[in-house]
């Protein structure tokens, strides 16, 4: 009996043997086989949170700062992570009614439990003190510091830019964002966002079960910092900036200045504007409202760039350039006018009566001249075969002189103005169409327009005799030393450099004794061309193209203001104070500079 | 003189050393999941767990040392009067005992507080040894074990009053001793069976349970077809056995109090509620599941420091060992255990008196059930019942208890 019993000890040890198995068992499969709890450890105590780097400064050509950086706070939340809180309280403090609140929360449940979203943009100081003391009650809500944009000077809105929140599709596409983000959505801020917006920061903080943050993780050892936004200097001219918007005050237009031998974009004014700051943080949305909606200035629509602008009289030195290319006439060819082009019955009218060589039609700025020209280039059999074939020959070279066409160098949502292709005249035409059917295009009228950027640089081209860099508002990127290489491509015309002299003649004789006269500055030598684009709902827009310093050009200038009538009148004036101003750093004539600024 | 100093010294080797280890592993297991590591506290503070733990393991040492030095014969001697004293004090915690966690188990002397239910465990398995060994003599086999079940029984009806079923539960260890001592396997097959067929019949319904019983019934009645004895008997224990699941249920839900019962459901998957009543049982493996093969590291777990598993010095201390130390260290601290406990039983066979043998299977069983009952709770096999983990867990009592346990084992053995 005793020896049956003792044998009963392999049995017990048996049982411990197989629970130690068992035990190994489930260790084995918790441990090593199901890495499942490992990712829930990490979702229980480590909290990433984001740390948002400051933007990039920008910078204008003289290192004078355009935007820089505020601090904000902003309320976060983790929907996951909420507990009951006293709603009353913290809708008290963010000043938003129970209902207000409970439809962020829900919305930020419907972007993700896990993650955090925004609750409430740019607290002020005050509430941000007092929440912050009172967080350990609010359990899933935390408070994130971020910047926001501002700027010391209200103007070149467009150019700019402004940032927002990010949409989902653009979480989507890229990883960089979360909701709440903000991004560049237009202008600069959009043009160069990746540089600007800098690399995200990450502070791994331990949190208890109490939803307290209990130190970093690892001695931050795992954290990153965040790496501000890259500067970017500004081919703008702050002074010359806020000169142009002055001096296009009360009025409609644009004007465009380029530096010719970089295609920098000196200045660019698009009148209405509105203050940049009003695009900023939690006033934002209201501001764009009223912005977006106001329909009489459009003050949102950058004219510089979107407008669709009848080129009107300017728009002969390119038809002047080609006809020089193409053969149709040398630069003493001499064209009667009788005081006006007829066409069978129908005579485009000119102002002056008598015969003129190619300086002359510049300066006096003779339709007959340019419709003639113009016609002949259509015309010119012997080369091609068709209309269609000179057409196409004709639009070839006004695309290579920059217009029908986009630069897309880094000015969001630029526009290629309109010039019509051949299968546009044969439609409209019946495929029955001649030189003179569409004859007025030689003096800049009918279809074809044109954007106030693409003039500018076309001025640009005449200045360098036949070529151009992309015009563009960034000439440098991190430092100052670190030019933006983006634009260093040079671009040809096709046309000959000898052809510009005639061209450049014309121009300087317009504003000694033509119709440019209003455009003289004593002891700078500036040449240009009025013009004077028909407009069919009112007044003619005034334009005027400028070239200066003739011998050496420094500033190629666009001016046009709608309603504004003879190019001779305002728009003239005005590039020639933005030249002035730009060259001599000073305006003396107070009067014209007075006057321009009262013309509505 | 010699001879005698020579004696004092047969000690066991081996279980001294599993011991010294597993509470060395003890304490620093405290220190890693009692630190706070974002607060600079004064080590010497008797606020922290991990100083007071220092000084129980202080007094154990001491404990032990007194064992070894004193006759072990006054153990034999006076087992009785010592399972006695113990009863008295555990009911006197009914009048001058404080209540700690639910349970009122506690009596409290100055900062320190006492479980008399820990002492309970070494004083039973004193007086059952002279039970059995005197027990022989007396050939009063027909009431052997009904006396060897009331020396369970009254501890575990006192504890139960004390609310605290997991300490209760430990006394059912004792059974394996029984098992040793001659008492039929069928007893122990009968109560496996039984816990089995309840899980069953919680986790379906009754309607499987009776069919399985019903199978079984065939099978046997086939089996014993030649003897009409033999079918009645089969008979009757159907009938009891079909009773047994009828009432499972109804005792399900009005003798286990709420907590235990949702611990049962939650581990039996009846519900599933992470952040409410699973949330110690999910918390407890997240920790250990995330130690991954190597562990991340002494004082690097984050689960156990910030308080997402509960009671993380005490009875789920197993998950700090998971934690930090991770597979590698689980598998040394469970092969550690078993060694201890296979050490005791061979010991146990060694010895050729009777009582010495019965104390160390009364000791292995203790350790065994602690062992299995805590370790598969912080790692989801068992519901959670709440008894320390030997050695290892914070707490005097239960150090203390475990020391003399196993320390009058190795004196009892020195001989």
């Amino acid at each position: 009996m005793s020896q049956l019993l003792q044998k009963r000890q392999y049995t017990i040890i048996g049982i411990v043997l197989v629970t130690f198995i068992v035990l190994a068992f489930r260790l084995f499969y918790l441990q090593v086989i199901d890495d499942s709890f490992r990712q829930s450890a990490d979702r229980n105590a480590l909290r990433k949170i984001i740390e948002h780097p400051a933007r990039g400064l920008i910078y204008d050509r003289n290192d004078s700062l355009l935007v820089y950086n505020d601090a904000a706070y902003d309320l976060m939340v983790v929907p996951n992570e909420l507990r009951a809180f006293d709603t009353l309280e913290l809708c008290r403090v963010l000043n938003i009614d129970k209902k207000e609140l409970m439809k962020r929360i829900e919305k930020a449940m419907r972007w993700s439990k896990m993650l955090p979203s925004l609750v409430a943009q740019q607290m002020s100081k005050e509430d941000y003190g007092y929440l912050q003391e009172k967080l350990h009650r609010f359990p899933g809500f935390f408070v994130q510091n971020r910047t926001l944009r501002h700027y010391p000077h209200p103007i070149a809105a467009h150019i700019l830019g402004y940032v927002g929140e990010v949409s989902r599709e653009q979480i989507e596409k890229d990883p960089y964002y979360q909701m709440g983000d903000y991004i560049g959505l237009s202008g600069i801020e959009k043009a160069y966002e990746n540089e600007l917006r800098g690399t995200k920061g990450i502070r791994v903080v331990l949190v208890d079960v109490h939803n307290r943050e209990r130190g970093s993780y690892k001695d931050g050892s795992e954290d990153v910092t965040p790496i501000q936004g890259v500067s970017l200097w500004s081919t703008l001219d702050l002074e010359l900036q806020k000169y142009g918007e002055e001096l296009m005050h009360n009025k409609r237009g644009s004007i465009v200045a380029i530096e010719p031998e970089t295609g920098e974009i000196l200045c660019i004014v698009s009148m209405p504007s509105y203050d940049p700051n009003l695009l900023v943080g939690n006033v934002r949305s209201k501001n764009y409202g009223i912005l977006s909606s106001d329909e009489v200035n459009f003050p949102l629509f950058n004219r510089a760039l979107m407008a669709r602008y009848p080129p009107g009289s300017t728009f002969k030195l390119a038809n002047g350039l080609i006809a020089l290319q193409e053969g149709i006439v040398t630069s003493t060819t001499i064209y009667p006018c009788p005081g006006g082009y007829r066409m069978g019955s129908h005579t485009i009218k000119c102002h002056h009566a008598g015969s003129t060589n190619l300086y002359n039609a510049i300066q006096i700025s003779c339709n007959t001249y340019f419709c003639k020209a113009f016609y002949n280039i259509l015309s010119n059999r012997s080369k091609y075969p068709t209309i269609q074939k000179a057409y196409a020959a004709w639009e070839q070279h006004v695309n290579r002189l920059g217009f029908g066409v986009k630069f897309d160098s880094d000015l969001p949502y630029e526009l290629k103005g309109f010039i019509p292709d051949t299968t546009y005249f044969d439609k409209k035409y019946n495929r029955a169409w001649n030189g003179n059917t569409v004859v007025s295009m030689g003096i800049g009228q009918g279809e074809a327009s044109v954007t106030p950027l693409q003039m500018a640089n076309f001025m640009a081209i005449i200045a360098n005799k036949g070529f151009y860099y992309k015009p563009h508002v960034i000439k440098a990127i991190g430092s100052k030393n670190s030019p933006n290489t983006r634009f260093q491509k040079r671009y040809e015309t096709g046309i000959k450099p000898e052809y510009f002299d005639a061209i450049i003649e014309g121009m300087d004789m317009a504003v000694i004794g033509g119709t440019a006269r209003s455009a003289k500055i004593d002891g700078i030598r500036i040449i240009g061309k009025t013009g004077t684009a028909q407009n069919p709902h009112g007044r003619d827009h005034s334009v005027f193209v400028s070239i200066a310093p003739k011998e050496s050009p420094k500033i190629a200038v666009f001016v046009l203001v709608e309603n504004g009538g003879y190019g001779s009148t305002v728009a003239a004036p005005i590039a020639s104070l933005i030249t002035e101003f730009y060259i001599n750093r000073e305006v003396k004539r107070k009067d014209l500079e007075k006057r321009i600024k009262e013309f509505q | 003189m010699n001879q005698r100093t020579k004696t004092s010294f047969k000690i066991d080797v081996q279980l001294v050393v599993y011991y010294i280890i597993l509470v060395t592993l003890g304490w620093f297991t405290i220190y890693s999941s009692s630190k706070n590591q974002f607060v600079d506290e004064s080590f010497f503070s008797f606020s922290n767990l991990y100083t007071k733990q220092l000084i129980f393991i202080g007094t154990s040492i001491l404990l032990a040392m007194i064992i070894l030095l004193i006759d072990s014969r006054l153990w034999i001697h006076y087992s009785t009067h010592i399972y006695i004293a113990s009863l008295l004090l555990m009911i006197l915690v009914f009048f001058v005992g404080t209540e700690i966690n639910g349970a009122l188990a506690w009596i409290k002397i100055g900062n320190f507080s006492i479980q008399p239910t820990e002492f309970a465990k070494f004083t039973t398995a004193l007086a059952l040894a002279k039970f059995f060994n005197e027990g022989k003599t007396n050939k009063e086999k027909k009431l052997l074990w009904v006396n060897a079940f009331l020396f369970i029984l009254i501890p575990i009806l006192i504890i139960l009053a004390q609310k605290d079923t997991g300490s209760a539960l430990v006394f059912l260890s004792f059974v394996i001793l029984f098992y040793r001592e001659g008492l039929t396997g069928w007893i122990l097959l009968i109560g496996i069976f039984a816990v089995a067929i309840t899980i069953f019949t919680l986790f379906k319904n009754e309607i499987y349970s009776i069919i399985i019983l019903t199978n079984l019934l065939a099978l046997f009645l086939f089996l014993h077809r030649r003897n009409s004895t033999l079918i009645k008997r089969d008979i009757v224990l159907y009938v009891i056995g079909v009773l047994f699941v009828l009432f499972t249920n109804i005792g399900y839900q009005h003798v286990l109090q709420d907590h235990q019962r949702m611990r049962i459901d939650t581990l039996l998957g009846k519900v599933k509620d992470p952040l409410g009543a699973d949330f110690n049982s999910n918390q407890s493996k997240i920790a250990i599941g995330s130690g991954g093969f190597w562990g991340k590291g002494y004082l690097n777990g984050t689960q156990t420091k910030l308080d997402y598993v509960p009671e993380q010095s005490t009875d789920f201390i197993f998950c700090a060992i998971g934690e930090e130390w991770g597979f590698v260290g689980s598998f040394i601290v469970i092969s550690l255990y078993t060694l201890m406990i296979i050490r005791i039983i061979v010991l146990s066979e060694k010895n050729r008196n009777q009582f010495v043998r019965c104390y160390g299977y009364g000791l292995a069983g203790v350790i065994f059930f602690h062992f299995f009952i805590n370790i598969g709770m912080t790692i989801g096999l068992l519901p959670i019942i709440g008894i320390p983990l030997p050695f290892i867990s914070y707490g005097g009592s239960s150090l203390w208890a475990f020391t003399i346990l196993l320390f009058i084992f190795v004196k009892l053995n020195e001989n």
